[in-house]
């Protein structure tokens, strides 16, 4: 994810605290991974360095000076083409459990046993994530159903995989 | 967990002709639970989860359930016992089409003697617990898939059973629908304390049980079991 891009996008309803926009991250993004507070203010440094953004004021407190910033239109022209621009599907082609797979059989080992153990991790994580949904808003749902799918995906590959894995093992070998 | 299992299956096979369907499956399934059965077409899971039900007689091997043994009853003792102690909900819904959902839900009590007027009051609570009171006067054929889903999970709870034999439930829903359809039929058997033995080749529906086991080649890999 593009943090850069999405602290601007949260800039455009109106200028804001590094703090508050480190709250509003984390708030609707940051679910498994809160930013840094670090990672924030070296972001909004770049941002402000490419005319992106602007500082609106200065609070000067008992600590350190609070920048307000403010987003410039060409920081709003960088979030349209941003949004616009469709992501790189990623093919995973080569895993780590392809590479574990295929290794297991060139050694003689069984890969049945990494597939059952995988499964069942996958598994773990999607009731984890089925939970999750239920509990949480619909923010929550969206976030857990697109991991949730991912991961359905990948035990298809694995159930996919236990299917062939003599063919597999026999051309390995070869 | 760790009380003594309410089902346990020991070496089951069963052969449809020459092909094996089931070689030497074993299964447990502890009071409350939500097991899913997973494992590609043609694995034998259906078969399994038939032979479990008491629907089908396994060729070979133990069922026990409750402390009976499944496979020495009758024909006529398992049909009781499955109207009494099991709920079901297969693929497509199975309601009767000439009946509306509240006579459908009700149909298991009215089997079991219950006076028509207690048993489709008892109906109507279950429809408005699975959010499809609408549709009690309704027949099947003027409603929609997931609604239909939804009374037939009701008409599987009705009866408070013990074990509910789910054989993929969601597999001609939606995503939307088959989520809605999982979430109601896992919350309401755990309100109730039955437990599921659900069949699925879905990882987001397995993702609703408490553990899964895998039917590959007629055979099963139960950790549970084991244990």
């Amino acid at each position: 994810m593009s943090i850069g891009h999405t602290l601007l996008g949260l800039l455009e309803s109106g200028p804001r605290h590094g703090y508050d926009l480190k709250r509003a991250f984390d708030d609707r993004f940051g679910h498994d991974r809160p930013l840094h507070y670090g990672q924030v203010y070296s972001t909004m440094s770049r941002l402000l360095r490419n005319g992106l953004v602007v500082v609106d004021g200065v609070e000067a407190g008992g600590g350190p000076e609070r920048k307000r910033y403010a987003i410039t239109e060409a920081g709003i022209t960088d979030v349209a083409q941003w949004l616009a621009t469709p992501e790189k599907p990623e093919p995973y082609l080569q895993s780590t459990l392809y590479t574990k797979v295929v290794l297991a059989l060139l050694t003689g080992r069984g890969a049945d046993g990494i597939l059952d153990a995988q499964r069942s991790e996958h598994l773990r994580l999607m009731r984890e994530l089925t939970r999750r949904k239920k509990d949480g808003d619909l923010a929550d749902q969206l976030i857990c159903d697109h991991a949730l799918f991912h991961l359905e995906a990948d035990l298809r590959w694995l159930e996919l995989t236990a299917a062939r894995l003599d063919r597999l093992a026999e051309e390995v070998r070869r | 967990m760790t009380s003594a299992p309410l089902l346990r299956a020991t070496g089951l096979d069963k052969a449809y002709g020459p092909t094996p369907a089931l070689a030497g499956a074993d299964f447990s399934l502890r009071a409350g639970e939500v097991v899913a059965v997973m494992g590609p077409s043609g694995s034998g899971k259906s078969t399994l989860l038939h032979c479990l039900a008491g629907i089908v007689r396994p060729d070979a091997g133990t069922i026990a359930y409750d402390g009976r043994d499944l496979t020495a009853l009758s024909d006529r003792e398992r049909s009781s016992l499955r109207r009494t102690d099991f709920g079901f909900v297969f693929q497509f819904g199975q309601l009767v089409p000439e009946l509306t959902c509240a006579e459908n839900v009700a149909l298991p009590l009215r089997l079991n003697g219950e006076k028509r007027r207690a048993a489709e009051a008892r109906a109507v609570a279950w429809l408005a617990r699975l959010e499809v009171d609408g549709v009690a006067a309704k027949r099947p054929g003027e409603i929609s898939g997931g609604q239909g889903q939804r009374v037939a999970v009701a008409r599987a709870l009705v009866t408070a059973p013990r074990v509910i034999f789910a054989d993929e439930p969601t597999g001609a829903l939606d995503s939307l629908n088959g989520e809605r359809v999982m979430s109601l039929l896992t919350e309401a058997s755990r309100d109730t304390g039955a437990a599921v033995v659900l069949v699925t080749h879905e990882a987001r529906v397995a993702a609703y049980s408490d553990r899964e086991i895998v039917v590959r080649d007629g055979r099963v890999r139960d950790a549970e079991w084991a244990a």
